[in-house]
């Protein structure tokens, strides 16, 4: 087992604790123990763009230094931070550059966290969990298959912030395939959505709803389009959208199609027999449609 | 000098534009000036269509320094999907040049969102990373 420092963020911790349980799950199987970074606190989900801001940097760094304080005791064998919120780990990755490109803010920084244990020295690396399984390949993902999701179309979607902007990009902006290739590997069937990189809205479904659920609606229907069973996400926020938003964009559309959402952790823990049990709430319930594998599962096919 | 150069204007802001324009550009770090209206943003935009004006509708009135552009509701619109930041061929940044127009109005005390609007069947449904997402964007 590799052990790697671990950010779940405050949404893996409540509603979204299914993308958290099924992630570790997937990495102890695959030969990594993450370890949850002791004292984290949120990171305040999204990257301040303005330059007077440094305060609220504040938030993201106080936990990468918490990494350096896991990297000096003994209990991480490989020391960069493993992160799986797209939303967390855009504004990680984010706070982390703006310190290395100016050591002034750093050093503004560190002189208001005197109270540390450490300064920030500004050299955590930051990995997303699908950069990590990219690193340890769809190859060995699909030697570790148990029960090939044979027949299962699945949609893969991106939103924004694993993709953009560019300098956080896991992979290529306008044409990634990181979730196209690992769900090959599981043995499903990709389907192509041509929305599958459009926001679904973001934050502005706290105070437009009707807004994010004809974003939503228009998402949902191209993955329906092209003959999707389900969606697979990587960010709480694109999830609950997704999922929850279909209500509304039911009322709002009457040929609104209704597609289960869940996070790509979920499916790779299916797949490698490691498979139920997460929990997480849902408006369009995946049970019925992915019973049949999990009861492939229990028997032990 | 060729008599048409002479002929070509200038557009010449006066002090308080000049002044508006300047303070986005601090904020935001972006150098408004170097858009050139070719609308890439707009055409890219998730959100154009609940916007009042286009995002490279708002980035003119900034260049021009006009404040009225404060009194749009596209920057309170934009979801920081950044795919304007992506695509501009300027390589400016339009998502930062909408955060700092909310900032500028935040900081004048002015939120945008009154949290106790949110019923208490969509509070209980409503993950951690909206409700702090929106109480940063949307409040001072
Ligand atoms: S970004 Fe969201 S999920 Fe991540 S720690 Fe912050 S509020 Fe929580
Ligand atoms: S799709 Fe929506 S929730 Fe997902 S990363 Fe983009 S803005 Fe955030
Ligand atoms: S894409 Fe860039 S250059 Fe084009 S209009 Fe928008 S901000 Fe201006
Ligand atoms: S960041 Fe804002 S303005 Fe730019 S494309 Fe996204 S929603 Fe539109």
């Amino acid at each position: 087992m590799t052990r790697m420092p671990y950010y779940p963020g405050c949404t893996l911790k409540t509603k979204a604790q299914n993308y958290d349980l099924s992630t570790r799950a997937v990495f102890r199987e695959l030969g990594i123990d993450l370890v949850e970074l002791p004292r984290w606190n949120c990171c305040g989900a999204v990257f301040s763009l303005v330059t007077d801001d440094l305060l609220r940097q504040v938030a993201p760094i106080t936990n990468l230094i918490r990494v350096q304080e896991l990297q000096g005791t003994d209990s991480v064998d490989d020391p960069r931070l493993v992160v799986p919120c797209a939303m967390c780990f855009n504004v990680l990755k984010r706070a982390n550059a703006r310190m290395k490109d100016n050591p002034e803010d750093l050093k503004k920084i560190n002189d208001f966290l005197y109270l540390e244990s450490q300064p920030y020295r500004g050299e955590v690396q930051i990995i997303h969990t699908l950069e990590l399984l990219k690193e340890i390949s769809a190859k060995r993902i699909k030697e570790q298959v148990k029960f090939p999701l044979l027949g299962l179309k699945v949609s893969p979607y991106y939103g924004c912030n694993l993709l953009r902007p560019k300098d956080v990009a896991i992979d290529n902006p306008e044409n990634p395939t990181l979730l196209e290739d690992f769900t090959q590997a599981l043995g499903a069937e990709v389907v192509f959505n041509n929305r599958r990189l459009r926001c679904c809205g973001s934050y502005q479904t706290v105070s437009e709803k009707g807004l994010v659920a004809d974003l939503v609606y228009d998402i949902i229907m191209g993955a329906a389009r092209a003959g999707a069973d389900l969606i697979i996400t990587a960010c709480p926020l694109c999830s609950f959208n997704l999922d929850w938003r279909q209500k509304e964009a039911m009322e709002a559309h009457s040929d609104h199609k209704l597609i289960p959402v869940i996070y790509y952790t979920e499916l790779m823990a299916l797949a490698l027999g490691i498979g139920n049990g997460f929990g997480g709430e849902h408006f369009v319930d995946p049970q019925p449609l992915l019973q049949k594998f999990l009861e492939k599962e229990k028997g032990g096919i | 000098m060729n008599e048409r150069f002479l002929r070509i204007k200038r557009i010449v802001l006066g002090p308080r534009n000049r002044e508006f324009s300047k303070k986005v550009e601090e904020l935001s770090g972006e150098t408004v000036n170097l858009c050139e209206q070719c609308g890439t943003c707009s055409g890219s935009c998730p959100m154009v269509g609940e916007m009042d004006i286009t995002p490279s509708f708002m980035m003119r009135m900034v260049q021009l320094g006009e404040e009225e552009v404060l009194e749009s509701k596209t920057f309170w619109i934009c979801a920081s999907c950044y795919t304007c930041s992506v695509r501009c061929p300027r390589g400016i940044d339009p998502a930062k040049v909408a955060e700092a127009l909310r900032q500028i109005k935040l900081r004048a005390a002015l939120d945008f969102l009154d949290i106790s609007k949110i019923t208490e069947e969509e509070a209980k449904i409503l993950p951690q990373i909206a409700l702090v997402a929106a109480l940063r964007k949307f409040t001072g």
